[in-house]
């Protein structure tokens, strides 16, 4: 069994992170450049991660899968990003931010680490005004903000409609700064493809150049991985096609525990699918549920009507029935499911039934279009651009799509993984979100990890590493490492099958979707188990992969994380199928609210939403790879202690 | 539909490349273009032909990686979108469709549709940034943008670095991409004390780097997925001029606190 401490520092909430870090060790700056600290990703965690560092005077190198830093998947982010500055006077305030992430989060994370990130988020918006990030402003000249899903304050700040981007390219000047100053050696197409982990600590990466294809050891004082998420599991999600899991996997197999792997979000504002040729869903932001009014119609023979004729009288719009308080600003898991209900009873529109309407009529007709566009106009237009639709003219179709995972490899309060000097940040652990994540929460997520947490945390290790003392890589387990990578490569490239690594992403996704995607259920998740398992034996012997190793070869890269994916799904639905109740994105048939229960009498939650069972589940699964992918992995439990908050059934009615 | 395919295809950066001619699958129209690469790679790869290799990441006109010259324009049809947001609606049945790499001696193409595009890095190394620490940051609101000049250098800040701009200019130019990350810091008040240092750091590593000069074309503009207005190069020209007159800074001279 792994040893699991989380390291939550003694005293009241609000001290913790101050004592923390007055209690951390210190690094005497003259020594700080003979660290060196391997950081995997360029994300907002990886990238602000890097460019700190690199300011403290550690030696920094960052490897990227990507042609260029700028790309990382935090790019997309459209809506924006948290922060409890209270500039609007609304009474918001760190502790407000704090509860509400624990509430979102459906009392599944740890209150310590919440906290902090409320804490830091104020440092955060700072830090991206300084860079020049161009967030909206009033005319004033002042930071502007807008509410967004799950919060009665207003909190977010935002540029436009690509939040990401701008924050990234935030990030991505601070790394560019920091390369230019000889601080960080970057590495672009370079894919890591082991841990390489010395007398039980972190000590180097294995990383193949995807350019040319060439196989090379890299040896650090410490290890950062700021790889993502692991949302393409299930193919079809609002991920960019090489968001992959493949760091953290191999992480895992090299010991380090995978925390509650169950917890996906599904987000509810997402472009229907419309075929089985389909590579990816798209996301509208929904900052657009701020505007548009949800529903569908109140009989199912209406459904495939045009909207324009279906009578005000005859529409459903059932959050702001069902959730009155909350309405159309439900949080994320609440408005999927609530999507999948209506699909469910056969009231779904378009051409494939699985969808509901978005609809700006009234903000148009109170607002004006001009208001509308300015507001959202590069959403209706990215709309338009995939579906030939018109949203100022007729509503917006949208349904629930895979979008963000919330678990991730363990980590302590120091963000260590329970392997020492494995470092992990941003969206690539479990920490901070629970079982549900808030909107305009993964940025501030990202970003705090990597500005102003590990920076400071990362000394606590170092401080007892001997500086200088970093392994030669010419040692036997970098040898290992590196002979592994190599036996894979051989064996995709000279098996005997036909099937393109393409083929079997696809029949992984379906099985995750169907059985692990918004509602599971015992039976389900065996069903799950067995087919992975089969899929994975498949895979062994009959993935082909064509053309050289020794070059750029997408098929090749594929391979290998679509075999990483292979045996995650089936880690997913093994903590699905632990995990016997219903938690934020974790919705267990069997566990959920009835007509019989007090609670829905009472009026406090409706009948179908997540029930919870604090009493045997108020723990942080952290799965532990037992040597073989065909062994059923251990289980360690983490328990979630709360001093602050009082776990209660969630309620956005 | 179906449509036929003339792709250039180049086993690597040193051999010599060619277009080879494919027939697709049936398509539907609703299908990306992207998508429908997919759909032919796959066909390929089942008859034991390597798939052909092209860039793409997230695949809703954001993160810059989709390239292709599609009919002889960078990123296809449309105006105001990536190739990775162009629908197979835009083609007709029996359509044949010319696919090219960018081609630039900045941008060394890598392996089929793929090409290297970390000269754009470079450049932004060079001075492509506001040097502000980690922690040493007043607070937001202490810095007041008008609003106009917040919009202004949103319009700048947009550029998702494709590379589409240079793949369009008969010169291969850089200048509408340097002009748009030079705009977007020059036009916030935390981007005035390095202004001209950066213009001119961003310009010589774009000369460095192979671009050719500019003749306000504007083939850039039209492309342009984000639509970055030519207004931003002259905006820089005027930047990089004050940076001549202004010479470089004088050398200060050594010393201590005592």
């Amino acid at each position: 069994m792994a040893t699991l401490n989380s390291q939550i520092p003694a005293g009241p909430l609000s001290d913790k992170w101050e004592k923390h870090k007055f209690s951390s060790k210190l690094i005497n700056p003259a020594n700080k450049r003979k660290y060196k600290v391997i950081v995997v990703g360029a994300g907002l965690a990886g990238a602000s991660a890097s460019a700190t560092l690199a300011e403290l005077g550690y030696e920094v190198h960052n490897f990227v899968f990507h042609d260029s830093p700028r790309r990382a998947h935090s790019v997309a982010a459209q809506g924006g990003i948290n922060a409890a500055k209270n500039y609007q006077n609304d009474g918001d305030s760190v502790h407000r931010l704090f509860y509400d992430t624990i509430k979102g989060g459906d009392y599944r994370a740890r209150e310590a680490n919440v906290h902090r990130l409320a804490e830091v988020s104020v440092n955060i918006i700072d830090q991206c005004a300084a860079q020049g990030v161009p967030f909206a402003r009033e005319y004033g000249g002042l930071l502007d903000n807008r509410s967004f899903g799950g919060a009665q304050v207003s909190r977010t700040f935002y540029a436009r409609g690509q939040t990401g981007q701008q924050l990234l390219l935030g990030a991505y000047s601070a790394l560019n700064k920091m390369i230019g100053a000889g601080g960080i050696k970057s590495y672009t197409h370079s894919e890591m493809l082991d841990l390489v982990v010395v007398d039980g600590h972190a000590k180097g990466i294995i990383v193949r150049n995807l350019q040319t294809g060439e196989i090379t050891r890299h040896s650090a004082d410490a290890v950062v991985l700021a790889t993502g998420g692991y949302g393409n599991v299930y193919n079809l999600s609002t991920y960019a096609r090489g968001s992959n899991v493949t760091a953290s996997w191999r992480a895992y197999k090299r010991g380090a525990c995978f925390g509650n792997p169950c917890y996906t979000q599904i987000h509810p504002t997402c472009i229907p699918v419309s075929g089985d040729y389909q590579s990816k869903l798209t996301l509208m932001s929904e900052s657009l549920r701020n505007d548009g009014r949800i529903w569908v119609p109140k009989r199912k023979e209406d459904c495939k009507k045009s909207p324009a004729d279906i009578a005000e009288g005859d529409r459903d719009y059932y959050l702001e029935r069902m959730y009155s308080a909350f309405g159309n600003l439900a949080p994320r898991d609440v408005a999927s499911r609530a999507a999948k209900y209506v699909c469910d009873e056969g009231r779904g529109i378009g051409e494939t039934g699985l969808g509901v309407y978005l609809d700006f009529g009234d903000s148009i007709r109170r607002l004006g279009e001009g208001k509308v566009r300015e507001r959202y106009g590069n959403l209706f237009a990215m709309y338009h651009e995939i579906t030939n639709e018109d949203a100022y003219k007729t509503p917006m179709r949208i349904y629930p799509a895979v979008h963000y995972t919330m678990g991730g490899l363990w980590v302590d309060y120091n963000l260590m993984s329970n392997i020492p000097g494995l470092f992990v940040l941003g969206e690539a652990n479990f920490s901070d979100h629970g079982a549900n994540r808030l909107g305009a929460s993964a940025l501030m997520q990202g970003l705090s990890d990597g500005y102003f947490v590990l920076p400071s945390t990362i000394t606590t290790y170092l401080a007892n590493v001997k500086a200088g003392g970093r392994p030669a890589t010419d040692r036997a387990e970098f040898q290992q490492a590196e002979e592994e990578v190599r036996n894979f490569t051989r064996r995709v490239t000279s098996n005997n099958g036909k099937r393109s690594p393409d083929s079997f992403h696809k029949q992984l996704g379906k099985i995750m979707w169907d059985y692990c995607g918004m509602a599971r259920t015992e039976t389900g998740l065996q069903k799950a188990i067995q087919l992975i398992g089969d899929l994975r034996e498949e895979f062994r012997t009959t993935v082909k992969v064509l053309g050289e190793p020794n070059g750029l070869n997408q098929s090749l890269e594929k391979a290998g994380r679509v075999a990483d994916f292979i045996e995650l799904g089936e880690l997913m639905c093994r903590d699905a199928l632990m995990r016997e109740e219903s938690c934020g994105g974790h919705f267990r048939e069997e566990y959920q609210y009835t007509p019989n229960d007090p609670e829905v009498q009472q009026g406090v939650v409706n009948t179908g939403d997540v029930k919870r069972r604090d009493d045997q589940f108020a723990f942080v699964a952290a799965w532990e790879y037992a040597g073989a992918p065909d062994k059923a992995p251990i289980l360690n439990k983490e328990p979630l202690i709360y001093e602050e908050v009082k776990m209660s059934t969630r309620s956005y009615k | 539909m179906k449509v036929s395919l003339k792709v250039w295809r180049q086993k690597n950066a040193n051999a010599a490349g060619e277009f080879k001619t494919y027939a697709s699958p049936e398509l539907n129209p609703n299908m990306s273009f992207l998508e429908m690469l997919d759909v032919v790679n796959e066909e390929l790869s089942s008859q034991g032909e390597e798939p052909i290799a092209f860039d793409h990441d997230c695949r809703e006109g954001i993160c810059g990686t989709c390239s292709l010259v599609i009919d002889g324009k960078p990123h296809g049809p449309h105006k105001g979108v990536a190739t990775c947001q162009t629908y197979m609606r835009s083609f007709s049945n029996g359509d044949q469709i010319v696919i090219e790499p960018w081609r630039a001696k900045a941008f060394p193409i890598v392996k089929d549709l793929v090409c290297d595009r970390k000269a754009f890095d470079r450049i932004q190394q060079a001075g492509g940034f506001i040097s502000v620490r980690t922690g040493s940051a007043p607070d937001a609101n202490s810095i007041p943008v008008s609003k106009e000049n917040a919009d202004l250098a949103m319009d700048a800040a947009q550029c998702i670095g494709c590379g589409a701009c240079v793949a369009a200019c008969k010169n291969a130019s850089a200048m509408l991409f340097v002009s748009a990350k030079v705009s977007h810091l020059g036009l916030m008040p935390q981007g005035q004390p390095e202004r001209y240092k950066r213009v001119k750091a961003m310009v010589d590593q774009m000369d460095t780097e192979g671009f050719g000069a500019c003749t306000v074309t504007g083939s850039c503009e039209a492309v342009c997925p984000k639509e970055i207005s030519l207004d931003f190069i002259a905006r820089m020209n005027r930047d990089y001029a004050v940076s001549l007159i202004q010479g470089d800074p004088k050398q200060v001279a050594g010393g201590g606190a005592g």
